[in-house]
């Protein structure tokens, strides 16, 4: 049973961040089509442990993220996972929109000019949202991009789907840890749109439930097993029941 | 694309093997050049650099790969920043493509990846840890340990987002050279993965060589 806890809608281009209680659901909903939400989670007791996009990857074999996949800290624990997902891919090695590209692609926009609706980088974003931790520049690491779909050729050449997102599609991630979560709405780095994309998404908190022995991120792959076992030891939680039967098997190769 | 130098080793102005497990950690000067050669075959260099003058600007995977629309990176690409300046050119290169999505190995990850047991097992991480806290002098610490290149690794990405740890495409005297655009700290492990297949559960050593330009 999910109660909502809260309901907020962020505009396009802006930021915000909270913090999430481990065992409550984050739900992102595209509202309109076309968004992209720009994640970074950095653990609220140890700020030096923080999302990483390559373990992540790596550990689940993939290059995309989805229904399934947990989202590692580089200390070998799951952070957050993905336990609904009705967009399928979702990026989390194209980093930022950055000042200088947000200038060059979208125009100068100030405050002055342009009022509320003054929109910034997911870089600044991020600076921003980093600086009220005492984080900054040297902490930024490579982030999710959530509804973003970018495809890889044989040759490791990228494209952008802009195709891929339609209104109405979400994703709902557990958080495994406690954890500060970092948000921006603003434009993915390789949209080329001419004009500043601004989608709204709709961020709910729910309650979760229990990881149960049937869970798909548990499930998913061998290695998530482990990750959360390694969030077991951290927490030092009585032994669950999904690991009666063992954690310390298969060795994945 | 297969780039040769025509650099001779008898002009480097400084030649060092690293053996594998090791770390190395120096400056390299604008205007001169770094070929990293793979001695024995399928190893992993894993690098990261910094601007020397100001160590948070750093090389950046994201920026990389987002300005030159490509995940590998070969002869040809240019190393970016986290503030989106070039770092380094890749100019030269025998093996065709080195990876910057996978990350470097670590004794947490090894948990992970592995088993829960190879906690014990030496790791990239570890090597980047002792090698900044022996080197307190270029100012590094975890936060700026980050998202590095794995010279001579193939990790191939497929057209419907998955990632192979692939068997390696690099052998032995294969190299890369970059030249650097600004003066960088150049922060190396030579990787001692012994559980993965991509370099024969054999780490080997890896030579460093830089010329003045
Ligand atoms: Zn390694």
């Amino acid at each position: 049973m999910n109660a909502l806890l809260y309901e907020y809608t962020m505009p396009g281009g802006h930021h915000w961040s909270l913090r999430m209680r481990r065992g409550n659901l984050l739900r992102l909903t595209d509202v309109a089509g076309g968004a992209n939400v720009g994640m970074l989670c950095y653990n609220p007791e140890n700020l030096l442990e923080r999302y990483n996009a390559p373990d992540t990857l790596k550990a689940q074999h993939t290059f995309r993220l989805g229904l399934g996949n947990c989202l590692y800290s580089d200390m070998g624990r799951s952070m957050a996972s993905i336990i609904e997902d009705s967009h399928g891919w979702h990026d989390t090695v194209c980093g930022n929109l950055s000042k200088r590209q947000c200038r060059e692609q979208y125009g100068h926009h100030s405050y002055q000019t342009h009022r509320n609706g003054w929109t910034l980088s997911g870089e600044e974003s991020f600076l921003v949202e980093l600086g009220k931790y005492g984080l900054g520049e040297r902490d930024m690491a490579a982030n999710v991009n959530f509804f973003s779909k970018v495809i890889s050729d044989d040759n490791g050449k990228l494209h952008y789907d802009d195709s891929a997102c339609q209104a109405g599609a979400q994703v709902t991630l557990r958080f495994d840890m406690d954890a500060l979560v970092l948000l921006h709405s603003c434009p993915h780095p390789l949209n080329r749109a001419s004009e500043y994309p601004r989608r709204r998404v709709q961020v709910q908190l729910l309650t979760g439930d229990p990881i149960s022995d049937g869970d798909v991120c548990l499930n998913h792959r061998p290695e998530n097993r482990r990750a959360l076992e390694n969030n077991r030891l951290y927490y030092q939680d009585a032994r669950p029941s999904f690991l009666v039967d063992g954690g310390q098997h298969d060795s994945g190769k | 694309m297969i780039r040769e130098s025509e650099r001779t080793l008898s002009q480097a102005r400084e030649r060092q093997v690293v053996d594998a497990g090791d770390y190395y950690i120096g400056i390299l000067r604008a205007g001169e050049t770094l070929r990293i050669t793979d001695l024995e075959g399928n190893q992993a260099a894993d690098t990261l650099f910094y601007n020397a003058a100001d160590p948070a600007e750093r090389y950046s995977a994201t920026d990389t790969i987002c300005q030159q629309g490509n995940v590998y990176l070969g002869a040809g690409s240019v190393l970016i920043s986290s503030r989106g300046n070039p770092m380094l050119d890749v100019v030269a290169d025998t093996c065709g493509r080195h990876d910057t999505v996978g990350g470097a190995c670590a004794s947490e990850s090894n948990t992970v990846r592995y088993d829960l047991a190879r906690r014990c097992m030496h790791s990239c991480r570890d090597s980047w840890m002792l090698a900044i806290a022996e080197h307190e002098e270029y100012g590094l610490d975890k936060r700026d340990i980050t998202h590095n290149i794995n010279f001579f690794m193939n990790v191939p990405i497929t057209a419907d987002g998955g990632l192979q740890f692939a068997d390696g495409i690099s052998a032995p005297g294969k190299y890369v050279e970059l030249t650097a655009r600004m003066d960088v700290i150049v922060l190396m492990s030579n990787c001692p993965q012994l559980n993965n297949p991509c370099n024969g559960y054999n780490p080997t050593p890896v030579e460093l060589a830089v010329w003045d330009h």
